[in-house]
């Protein structure tokens, strides 16, 4: 059997330390998840009826968040923010703050898509049933817009989770900064140590993002 | 003469400075079938989404019952009520079963108990011939029981005046008829209707009288007996013409004459 490595994960309070890398990187991923959510869902209601300078506005913010490779982001709000107005952002709301305008910029233009994909008839023959605008959007769009919204929004968010393992690079320690600091550690004792750590990195990952994939797909079933 | 539902005067509508109706004006009496045809393009559809005001109107009124209505009425939603619309293409909402489609105005616009409107809607889906399909969801019908039940949920609401905008064209054939033969029966107990159709035979039987629109105006009107048997209008004649077929060259043993058969 070849050493995998994967005796370091047993050693003192490895386990426990990878786990609570992955408490604050879901941390992270809850609190920025749950902001985008709330503001793209706002912003995106809003952005239906957009047009003129609003528009140009929404639209390079929107490409500007979208080309930029997120690590680009995190270092320009952790170390920017630090250099040019002297805050001094810890890294988690740094990276809170990254993921936040990523989310809602990405949200918005997902529920923009999903009201905009209700075909006008549906608004119209609410409207001839006598129905006011309040009940046609609480009972007759919006339930149809989620189920559109569902699972491109959960696959916001698993890459939301993924994309956490960034964080470690403006210093907030997670999974994989704690994964390094063990392979450090014991690059004498375990010099294979990196399999192992990795390869439990992964399943932790893999732990975080599946149950969420998998109830998506549970939910579209029972809606189709 | 029955009192008066639906009067129109003077209606215009233009979309985008195009004039697509043209100074209209049409009455409505209770218990009256009308029904509309026309070219294509020539404002069928554009009309009666003017009566229940899914349309803004550049000039004229409609009222009805003496009541004005238009985008702007204050009591629009209750207006509209009165008013019950069914559209080509059915317009369910796919994400609600038979029963909650037809339920959910009544129960929420109209505040009624769900209770005594669940008991009529399975009553007027008996009489459509669709009692147990209450629980099915609309991509589990056939287009012809989705207008059966697109017009149980207009009727579940009380309407004083029915529109109906060519509620068979996207049907196949053989469909056509189960829900003609709904609205016949809806003419028969005198429920007051405002009928588009291209089914002629069915307009000759349905209406009471026969309104024919070209180019936004109304060209001609009467009792279907005149119109299509003897249509005053030159345009009328043109277009009952675009409903009858003749060839020209035909035998009776199928082959023209001068020529042999192989
Ligand atoms: N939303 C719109 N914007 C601009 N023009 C429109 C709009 N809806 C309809 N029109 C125009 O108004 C005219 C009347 O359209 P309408 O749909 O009322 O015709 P119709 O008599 O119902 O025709 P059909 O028999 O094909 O259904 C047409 O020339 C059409 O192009
Ligand atoms: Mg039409």
């Amino acid at each position: 059997m070849p050493d995998l490595g994967l005796e370091v994960l047993w050693k003192g309070k490895n386990l426990i330390r990878l786990l609570g890398g992955l408490g604050i990187a879901l941390r992270i991923s809850l609190v920025s998840v749950l902001i985008s959510i709330g503001l793209g869902t706002l912003l995106g209601m809003v952005r239906r009826k957009e047009k003129g300078l609003p528009k140009v506005i929404m639209r390079l913010y929107l490409e500007f968040i979208r080309i930029m490779p997120q690590l680009v982001l995190l270092f320009l709000v952790y170390f920017g923010t630090t250099r040019s107005f002297g805050w001094d952002l810890s890294g988690e709301t740094a990276a809170v703050i990254v993921f936040s305008l990523w989310g809602t910029a990405e949200m918005s233009d997902l529920v923009r898509g999903a009201l905009n994909s209700i075909p006008v008839h549906q608004y119209e023959s609410a409207e001839a049933l006598g129905l006011w605008e309040k009940q046609i959007y609480r009972y007759v769009i919006l339930p149809q817009a989620v189920r559109r919204l569902l699972p491109p929004a959960i696959n916001l968010v698993t890459r939301m989770i993924k994309t956490t393992s960034l964080v470690l690079m403006i210093g907030v320690v997670e999974v994989l900064k704690v994964a390094q600091q063990i392979i450090e550690a014991n690059r004498m004792s375990s010099p294979n140590a990196a399999f192992g750590v990795y390869l439990a990195v992964f399943v932790i990952y893999f732990c975080a993002c599946w149950p969420v994939s998998l109830a998506a797909k549970k939910l579209e079933r029972r809606w189709r | 003469m029955e009192r008066e539902v639906l009067e129109i005067s003077h209606l215009r509508k233009q979309y985008d400075g195009q004039t697509v109706i043209d100074d209209l004006s049409l009455t409505v009496h209770e218990g009256e079938v009308i029904v509309v045809i026309g070219p294509s393009g020539c404002g069928k559809s554009t009309l009666l989404r003017c009566v229940n005001a899914l349309e803004d109107i550049q000039g004229g009124q409609i009222r009805l019952h003496g009541e004005p209505i238009s985008q702007k009425s204050r009591n629009l939603q209750q207006l509209r009520q009165k008013v019950g619309m069914v559209f080509q293409n059915y317009e369910l909402f796919p994400h609600m079963n038979v029963l909650d489609n037809i339920l959910l105005a009544p129960v929420k616009a109209q505040k009624r108990a769900r209770r005594e409107v669940k008991e009529e809607a399975m009553a007027l889906l008996g009489r459509v011939g669709l009692e147990n399909r209450a629980e099915s969801y609309p991509r589990q019908l056939s287009g012809g029981q989705k207008q059966r039940v697109a017009i149980v949920r207009a009727l579940c609401m009380h309407p004083e005046l029915l529109l109906f905008d060519e509620v068979t064209a996207a049907l196949d054939p053989e469909m056509v008829r189960e829900v003609l033969e709904v609205i016949l029966d809806l003419a028969d107990q005198g429920r007051t209707m405002l009928v588009v159709t291209h089914e002629m035979q069915f307009a000759r039987a349905v209406a009471d009288r026969i309104i024919f629109l070209d180019q936004g105006r109304i060209c001609e009107e009467g009792p279907p007996e005149t119109f299509f048997d003897a249509p005053k209008t030159e345009r009328a004649e043109k277009f009952l013409k675009t409903f009858t077929f003749e060839r020209k060259n035909k035998s009776k043993s199928g082959i023209r004459p001068g020529e042999e058969k192989l």
